[in-house]
């Protein structure tokens, strides 16, 4: 159910999101003061490379890494395995990783 | 009720581990669903916004912050035994028990000679 290729992407997406989501946590933080409005949010990422960065590879490591961990979970629980399992997995990474880029592109572009 | 087998530190790291996991994953389509509301500009997406001053939805705000951070805690916690090296503590026990396996064996080899 998980090879030893699916288990390092499942740990090195993790050990690449460690550092983003302290940022993130800290930003939430942060930006909750006093509400959450559109221009305040744009405002910080709109035309910025850095945070278009932190947040692209932050959708593409969490896309893997939430795949990854709902197909343990598919398998133990709803007993899917082999080509269901397969696309199970790249059916949410894929999903993820299509909706997370667009919520970049739009925060940022 | 908890069976007992399962009330254990460890159980409930796993078990933490997991359904913050699960909720984070429900979450983030309806996360990066409202950010990608922004591409039809800031009115359509301050419509959402206005809607997580009420307190309910803010309550339910901590609630995924916590699942975050319990989360990224607990992934640590995985990180730290899968990849940190052994304690000499560990060794000792790694050791014994190899060391214990092998008297165990030989007892079984000296008799079955």
């Amino acid at each position: 159910m998980l090879n030893v290729h699916l288990y390092l992407a499942q740990r090195i997406s993790a050990m690449v999101m460690a550092p983003l989501v302290l940022g993130h946590l800290a930003v939430m933080i942060y930006a909750i003061q006093g509400g959450l409005n559109a221009a305040e949010i744009l405002s910080r990422t709109q035309g910025s490379l850095w945070w278009g960065l932190f947040y692209g590879l932050f959708v593409l490591a969490v896309s893997i890494h939430a795949a990854i961990g709902l197909r343990v979970i598919a398998h133990e629980y709803l007993k899917l395995t082999g080509g269901v399992l397969t696309a199970f997995t790249l059916i949410v990474g894929l999903t993820s990783l299509g909706m997370g880029g667009r919520a970049v592109i739009a925060v940022v572009m | 009720m908890i069976k007992p087998h399962r009330n254990h530190p460890l159980w409930y790291a796993y078990i933490v581990h997991r359904l913050s996991g699960v909720g984070l994953a429900l979450f983030l389509p309806a996360h990066f669903y409202v950010l990608g509301l922004a591409l039809k500009g800031t009115a359509e997406m301050d419509v959402f916004l206005n809607w997580t001053e009420i307190p309910l939805v803010k309550v339910a705000e901590v609630g995924l912050v916590f699942l975050l951070a319990v989360h990224f805690f607990g992934g640590l916690r995985i990180l730290a035994v899968e990849f940190l090296p052994w304690s000499p503590r560990q060794k000792t026990y790694a050791a014994m028990a190899a060391a214990v396996s092998f008297f165990v064996a030989s007892s079984f080899f000296m008799n079955a000679i």
